[in-house]
């Protein structure tokens, strides 16, 4: 059993063994061991060169991960959640995304940006957002998002070797969670393909499309509606950007029913793309009804508990809309 | 030549310098060069072949031409938008960047980028974030420090930069882990049209890296540049860490070609630089007075550049536009091809790395 946490560290550990132009930066990934520990042992084992604890300049810092990836070298930049990756954004879509286009071919930038997203506990609202729609709109940017421990060692690691700027959004909640890990995802090579969703559990009745730790949600609310007979797809999306829309579109054909769950808000969000697209492709001809969100809800964060907790998708908004599209 | 004015230094770059023929004549050559390209480009424009920004450097031709003369092909480079003049001294033709700016598939970039998005070999180049290139540079520095091979970074900014937050950002980074970065700031009085005095609390440029030494240069004279970025390389080399150099010229042009340059300053202020600061003006007259060169063999080089840029100018308004199949492609590197979408759900286009 590996939790997430470690599942990450394994990840970055081996793709810094394997290759010395990859280092990390960040705030307080090298003495403190990460802000969350993601990073922990990692500074003792490489060293001050390859393990680098920033001053708190978003914006510097990530700009000179950019340049360093310009330059030739693999920086992986740590933002300690990615709401303070807006200090930085510009540098990650002005200078990361959009440089190989505008250069021709000429300019790559292999950059991993990485950090928590989304929702915590009780850290209100400037801690709270959910950036996969903003930078899954970018194109220039792979975005993946993992839910389980499989996905994120896997995940990091594509990112880490791929040549492009790749944003990896984590999730706080997760990171204690453990999980099994198979005997593949042990080994050294273990890489997830970055562009591919994974069905998660197979059903036939209705396919809920979702992406980190609502993926978790959704397989609970598959557990409780199997005992009354119903059996739901869930597919775990990986990757954000560029979208596996072809996985969703099969199971739709198969189902003929699509719930899209996110811990983002709603408009303009993840489940709204995937939504438009799938009206855009063969699925929506097996639709028996109209594809549904569930997603937070769209208010700034709030910190008191109850309000919290209505904040974010929980298992039982999930059922409740399953139940709410098979008419039941 | 002007002696430097220092901030945290002990000694400054040498007062004089030897130049030979060659490089006398291989200077006056690039900077000719640059400037006929940099008229070009405004009379293109005005014909409409050139759109949208187009940012020119007549007047600043002794600090693209000074800087390279003072470090090697294997150090790197990045400014900002006002990038032709560097596009060009650091080793791409003026067909290559005519064509760009014409947005032809000749171009340095195949006509994706544009006046502003121009790379060649350690040349980053060409940004257009006000300020962004800045932290950029650091980390080319950082990458030139990993790798150990004595490299510098050159990262250039303008008066009107000089103000944003994430250079000071990058001021500290750069000294706490002794980056090989010289910063230079292009100082050419106007950030658009509002004048240093107008922008900045302190207009002592070389100063603002506070706890980074800095130097201030005649960026008017192509030896003076070239002394002080031979002494700022040689301190980044030693390991010293990061050093400021703050250049001192003018533009001849508007901030860009929508503007006509005359609304915030004199047209006597810029007649007067012309007359009496123009670089290229200084060098020839160096030259002539120390015989290295004759005022026929000058005019004759004149004489080649004009011919070099004309046949780059016809180059860059005949080549054909990028092919439309190609809008789709260099979205991702080092990728199997994919579909990108169009203007609609039943436009594709082909993206291939």
């Amino acid at each position: 059993q590996v939790t997430v946490r470690e599942a990450i560290n394994q990840g970055m550990d081996e793709e810094l063994e394997r290759d010395e132009k990859v280092f990390l930066l960040g705030e307080e990934v090298a003495q403190y061991d990460g802000a969350y520990k993601v990073s922990r042992g990692l500074w003792k084992k490489y060293g001050d060169k390859r393990i680098i604890d920033t001053p708190i300049s978003e914006m510097g810092f990530a700009g000179i991960a950019v340049g360093a990836a310009m330059a030739g070298l693999r920086p992986i930049c740590e933002f300690m959640t990615f709401n303070f990756s807006m200090q930085a954004i510009d540098q990650v879509i002005n200078s990361a995304a959009k440089t190989y286009y505008m250069s021709g071919g000429l300019q790559s930038v292999p950059i991993v940006f990485r950090g928590p997203n989304g929702a915590s506990a009780g850290v209100a609202a400037q801690h709270s957002q959910c950036f996969a729609a903003w930078y899954g709109h970018c194109p220039g940017l792979k975005v993946v998002s993992p839910w389980n421990s499989e996905d994120a060692k896997g995940l990091i690691k594509s990112a880490i070797r791929d040549n492009n700027p790749v944003v990896v959004l984590e999730n706080e909640l997760m990171y204690g969670v453990p999980f099994e890990f198979s005997s593949e995802a042990q080994s050294k090579d273990f890489l997830i393909p970055i562009g591919k969703a994974k069905i998660e559990r197979q059903g036939t009745h209705i396919t809920l499309v979702s992406h980190s730790r609502p993926v978790g949600h959704c397989l609970e609310a598959a557990m409780v509606l199997s005992k009354e007979g119903i059996e739901c797809e869930v597919i775990n999306m990986r990757t954000i950007r560029p979208m596996d829309i072809e996985t969703i579109e099969a199971s739709v054909m198969k189902t003929n029913h699509l719930i899209t769950v996110e811990g983002g808000w709603p408009q303009f969000g993840v489940g709204a793309e995937i939504c438009a697209r799938i009206m855009e492709g063969p699925a929506f001809n097996f639709l028996d009804a109209p594809a549904v969100r569930v997603t937070g809800a769209d208010v700034p964060m709030p910190y008191a508990k109850i309000l919290e907790d209505n904040s974010v998708p929980q298992v039982k908004d999930i059922i409740f809309a399953i139940k709410k599209t098979l008419n039941i | 030549f002007q002696k430097c004015d220092l901030h945290r230094l002990e000694e400054g770059p040498p007062v004089t310098t030897v130049l030979t023929r060659e490089d006398g004549l291989k200077y006056y050559r690039m900077m000719q060069t640059v400037r006929r390209m940099e008229l070009k480009a405004d009379q293109l424009y005005k014909q409409k072949i050139i759109r949208g920004f187009c940012h020119l450097c007549d007047g600043q031709e002794a600090c693209c031409v000074g800087l390279e003369a003072g470090i090697n092909p294997t150090d790197h480079l990045i400014t900002a938008y006002r990038a032709h003049g560097f596009t060009f001294t650091r080793g791409l033709s003026v067909r290559e960047i005519l064509a760009e700016l014409t947005g032809r598939r000749g171009g340095c970039a195949k006509g994706k980028g544009g006046s502003m998005h121009m790379y060649a070999k350690n040349f980053y180049g060409g940004n257009g974030i006000v300020g962004a290139q800045v932290p950029l540079g650091a980390g080319i520095a950082l990458a030139c420090k990993y790798n150990g091979k004595d490299e510098v970074c050159l990262t250039l900014y303008g008066d009107g930069a000089a103000n944003q937050g994430q250079i000071f950002e990058a001021y500290n980074m750069a000294a706490l882990w002794k980056l090989p970065c010289i910063f230079i700031c292009e100082n050419n009085r106007y950030g658009m049209g509002t004048s240093v005095e107008r922008a900045a609390a302190s207009t002592d440029y070389y100063k603002r890296g506070d706890f980074i030494p800095g130097l201030r240069v005649d960026g008017m004279d192509i030896l003076c540049v070239r002394e002080a970025t031979k002494f700022a390389a040689a301190y980044c080399r030693s390991g010293k860490g990061p050093i400021l150099m703050e250049l001192q010229t003018y533009r001849y042009h508007g901030h860009s070609m929508s503007d006509p340059g005359v609304s915030y300053r004199t047209r006597e202020e810029i007649q007067e630089v012309r007359s009496k600061s123009d670089p290229i003006m200084l060098l020839k007259d160096r030259m002539v007075n120390s015989n290295l060169a004759s005022v026929e063999e000058l005019k004759e080089i004149d004489v080649e550049v004009r011919k070099e840029i004309e046949d780059a100018a016809q180059f860059a308004t005949a080549d054909p536009e990028p092919p439309l199949e190609e809008l789709g492609h260099h979205i991702y590197s080092s990728d199997p091809p994919f579909e990108v979408r169009g203007a609609n759900q039943w436009i594709k286009f082909k993206s291939v790395s």
